[in-house]
């Protein structure tokens, strides 16, 4: 098994502390609620997107741990101005990245959610990382639930 | 006495040699996998509520049967189904006195636990439970002892009732009798909580349960490895247990059912073995046990558990208990000392399960970081999400010790929580 550093990067102790955009959001217009069965945790995801398809704020709330947590809230910084069609090109590149075996995760096209491809590691945490991912997923493809299961 | 004599003699070799001392380092010599490492340090496995390792002498059972003794049970007229069939029985009688019951025809071999709730549901419930009629359970239930009840009230209209457990995790016994009448045919009650550590009084709620008529079913899944247990003390009229629980392999339990009671159900499954003769109008049932025991069994799994009975009982079940009550208060005291640690689960009778959380972290980064330092614990739910719901809390982490276990393992834990606040401040 990896170095656990390569998993709990200090940066992702600093998002779980001190999570971004993590709050309730006025006037949304996409929002979804995503849970993992296999521990409880549950998030909502809330995004604005304009008519010109351009997701113009992104938050979330709930409970999760320290993976979870750092992932969305990294998501919800690097989504922010980004038009709906990069944000679910995102998705699949991270979703792809942390997933895929036999292939070496693209760290340049990751961007700030680099710092979690190292769970690829860890196959339990997997839906950790990912959850708020399919969270916002769902919210732009009209689904009020997500479900990791 | 078909019980493999190589086997026997082995086993009295790596047994426990009865003498005034646990000799709890001599002990985990019996268990292969306690000297491999994980993730590069030795494994401390703290797991033993999810389920236990396995000792020699059950590996070697299990290993003798295939090579040796096996055939079909209960069928063939040749040596070596005879062979296994006495090494199954053997089980069964084994099983028996291990629980105290009166008679190997009360002992059900099932799956486990799980298995032998759902055959009561399904078979006894079936018959015996309508529409109004009430099912009474506790809100520190596994799911096993949940969810077949609720499949229960869907398929008949029963009604299913919950009494409530206190800040501390123990059943609020006040509540219980209250929710008691003449309209309760079956109490469902766990004997120990897995996610808690309590153990119940289940001998005064079958005393309660008996006085208005109601038959009393005891999860006994947690119970078996940590205490001794009688089925004719307690006074219940089914008991479940797995044998992987308590040292045995996996694939295997066993439900106990009062002879009356399990002569007057129907068969839970259909098949071969269970029958007395069939023809395309009719079948006639088998007597219990056979009547629910369909299909070829778990031929060699009953005779692992057999083994991890004689083990069980050659180091003493008091002398286990004694040992794990020391463990569970070392572990109490030293996890004290960690910052921001609540136990979860503090009944005054308990057993030697540590669920807990720490402040700010959610147990899914504790297990994943303690794993780094080689110690097993368990992160979530513990298949008892009311628990959850009751105590606020999405998960907990649970450290459960079994009869290997040590101080040392309860330093290693605490050294691993350590680390967990050094990684996530």
């Amino acid at each position: 098994m990896s170095d656990l550093r390569e998993l709990y990067q200090e940066v992702i102790a600093e998002h779980n502390k001190n999570p971004r955009n993590f709050r309730w959001m006025e006037g949304a217009n996409r929002m979804a609620i995503g849970v993992n069965p296999l521990c409880g945790d549950k998030l909502t995801v809330y995004m604005k997107v304009d008519d010109q398809d351009t997701v113009t704020d992104v938050s979330f709330e709930g409970s999760g741990c320290a993976i979870s947590v750092s992932s969305a809230s990294i998501m919800t910084q690097m989504l922010k101005g980004k038009k709906i069609e990069e944000a679910k090109r995102l998705f699949k590149v991270f979703h792809e990245a942390v997933t895929v075996e036999d292939q070496q995760p693209d760290l340049k096209a990751l961007g700030k959610i680099a710092v979690l491809a190292g769970v690829r590691a860890y196959p339990s945490r997997v839906k950790c990382a990912t959850l708020s991912w399919h969270t916002m997923h769902a919210a732009l493809e009209g689904e009020e639930w997500v479900s990791t299961e | 006495m078909s019980y493999p004599r190589e086997s026997m003699s082995i086993a009295s070799d790596r047994s426990y040699a009865g003498g005034e001392v646990y000799d709890v380092y001599r002990i985990r010599e019996d268990f292969p996998i306690l000297a491999e490492c994980s993730n590069g340090k030795p494994l401390v496995y703290l797991d033993n509520a999810a389920t236990s390792q396995k000792p020699y002498t059950v590996l070697e059972a299990m290993d003798h049967a295939y090579r040796r003794a096996y055939a079909n049970v209960h069928r063939g007229v040749h040596t070596l189904s005879e062979r296994a069939t006495k090494a199954y029985e053997t089980a069964r009688t084994k099983a028996q006195s291990f629980i105290g019951a009166g008679d190997p025809r009360e002992i059900v071999f099932v799956r486990g636990a799980t298995e032998a709730i759902n055959l009561v549901a399904a078979s006894y419930g079936r018959v015996n439970i309508r529409e109004g009629d009430e099912i009474l359970i506790t809100e520190m239930e596994h799911h096993s002892n949940i969810v077949p009840w609720q499949l229960l009230r869907e398929q008949t209209g029963a009604k299913l009732r919950v009494a409530p457990i206190n800040e501390s995790g123990e059943l609020v016994m006040e509540e219980f009798e209250r929710l008691l009448n003449e309209r309760t045919r079956l109490v469902a009650v766990v004997h120990i909580s897995n996610a808690l550590g309590t153990i119940n009084p289940v001998k005064r709620i079958v005393e309660m349960a008996h006085a208005v008529g109601a038959k009393v079913l005891v999860d006994g899944a947690q119970a078996v490895p940590h205490t001794r247990v009688d089925v004719r003390e307690l006074g219940c009229d089914f008991y479940a247990f797995s044998s992987h629980k308590v040292y045995g392999p996996s694939g295997v339990g066993v439900l106990y059912g009062r002879y009356d009671l399990l002569e007057a159900m129907p068969p839970y499954q259909g098949g071969g073995e269970m029958i007395r003769r069939v023809t395309f109008e009719r079948s006639d049932y088998a007597k219990p046990p056979a009547r629910f025991e369909a299909g070829t069994p778990n031929i060699v799994g009953p005779v692992g558990l057999a083994a991890a009975i004689d083990y069980v009982e050659g180091l003493g079940r008091d002398n286990i208990a004694a040992h794990e009550a020391d463990l569970l208060r070392y572990a109490t005291e030293a996890t004290a000392e960690v910052p921001g640690l609540r136990i979860i689960g503090t009944a005054a009778h308990k057993a030697s399960i540590l669920s807990f959380e720490l402040e700010g972290i959610h147990p899914h980064d504790i297990g994943t970081i303690v794993d780094h330092e080689g110690v097993a614990l368990r992160a979530g739910h513990h298949c008892a999400m009311p628990v959850m719901d009751h105590f606020k809390v999405p998960a907990t982490t649970r450290a459960s010790f079994g009869l290997y276990n040590t101080r040392e393992d309860v330093d290693a834990l605490v050294a691993g929580l350590c680390k967990v606040r050094e990684v996530l401040g």
